[in-house]
């Protein structure tokens, strides 16, 4: 029962599907679109200059680093302020400071977290503000 | 190159693996922290070790439940009704469960049954420090017994340590019952233990203890080491007791009956 046209057939399409995503990727043009995170907040509108506590570019890489600093500076070694690369002088809380101007968890964390498949734990316990509007309805 | 013998081949490769590592130490260490610095806020409250003595001559009745609401209510700590998965920070019992190496059967009615206001004695030889086995429980630098909630893991050797009752375990998710969340400061989860925390959150920027603050002068919070300090006034020049001396966990509530 040797048919090599039916192999030969088969294996060119079996190729033709596993390589579907560079060749697709030759018919389609622009850049891969990210997640779509709004800074839209009361706080950050009446900012300004609109600046996190260090710059956009390093926050969306280091952000979960600098929390986890924070968590580590504060909890065990009652450091409770985080004096930014430019000397400016935070609380640094996730849900004292970070909220203040983040108060859209859904539109701006979350976002982000799903895009990227990535589930955090800190939310079991820190409360982000829409549990509590929620919750104290 | 060439003539390079085995015994110098050996020592430059030597040289090299260890000059490696080092370089993979810095590394690691270097990566620990990142961005800007870290210190305390200037208004902190500053004590080498602090303690606390309760007058119940002075507590009413009102304020002790003040003290409660306001604890419990501003460290979203869950109200359990069943006695089992109960959660308690701050809470009352009598003289005779309170002290109970220091009653007799025929102690005045007056006192036996006197409710004194309990929470965490803070000792000065935490057992439950010792126990556990994360060191999620821990001493901070004023001599406050702090959780580091990230680290626990709910083993509860803390719990059959404690000789006070002091510490709950959470046994059901306590989002459900918290009346009001508190947006400035975390809950916990299922599966943490939690306990008082002398208002650590508070101290580090200058504030007294809640109960402290509400107790109208019935609670006395400062210094046990500084000899100055109000508390260590009272302690001079009236007669206290701590929970269960005999154990030799130094306590650091005293209480004034």
């Amino acid at each position: 029962m040797y048919k090599p046209r039916n192999i030969i057939i088969g294996v060119i399409a079996f190729l033709a599907l596993i390589f579907f995503p560079v060749w697709s990727s030759l018919f389609t043009t622009g850049e891969a679109v990210g997640a779509e995170i709004s800074l839209d907040t009361p706080m950050i509108n009446a900012m300004e200059n609109p600046k996190c506590v260090e710059d956009t570019e390093w926050m969306r890489a280091n952000h979960m680093k600098l929390l986890a600093d924070w968590k580590v500076e504060v909890v065990r070694n009652g450091n409770r302020i985080y004096v930014a690369e430019d000397g400016q002088k935070y609380l640094a809380s996730l849900q004292n400071t970070c909220f203040e101007c983040h108060s859209n968890y859904d539109e701006f964390c979350l976002k982000c977290h799903e895009y990227n498949n990535v589930s955090p734990t800190c939310w079991t316990c820190h409360v982000e503000p829409t549990v509590v509007e929620e919750g104290n309805k | 190159m060439e003539n390079m013998s085995r015994r110098k081949f050996l020592k430059l490769g030597g040289a090299a693996a260890v000059g490696l590592g080092a370089a993979v130490v810095t590394k690691t260490a270097d990566a620990a922290q990142i961005g800007g610095s870290y210190q305390k806020d200037s208004a902190r409250m500053q004590a080498k070790n602090w303690g606390m003595v309760i007058d119940m001559s002075k507590f009413s009745e009102e304020s002790f439940n003040a003290c409660v609401e306001a604890c419990h209510s501003f460290h979203n700590v869950p109200n359990i009704d069943t006695k089992k998965d109960e959660v308690k920070w701050i809470w009352k019992q009598t003289y005779e469960q309170l002290f109970l190496d220091e009653t007799h059967e025929h102690l005045s009615a007056k006192y036996k049954d006197q409710e004194f206001m309990t929470i965490c004695n803070h000792c000065q030889e935490p057992v439950c420090v010792r126990v556990c086995p994360t060191k999620a429980t821990f001493k901070n630098d004023q001599g406050v017994i702090l959780m580091d909630m990230h680290r626990c893991i709910g083993c509860r050797n803390c719990m059959a340590a404690c000789p006070y009752g002091a510490r709950s375990f959470n046994f059901k998710d306590p989002r459900p019952y918290i009346e009001e969340i508190n947006p400035t400061y975390p809950t916990r989860m299922k599966g943490v233990v939690e306990k008082c925390n002398f208002c650590a959150e508070r101290l580090a920027l200058g504030q007294l203890p809640l109960c402290v603050e509400l107790s109208n002068g019935a609670i006395t919070f400062g210094d046990i080491d500084d000899p100055q300090s109000g508390v260590s006034k009272l302690i001079a020049e009236n007669f206290t007791l701590q929970r269960r001396a005999n154990l030799g966990t130094k306590p650091k509530v005293y209480y004034i009956v």
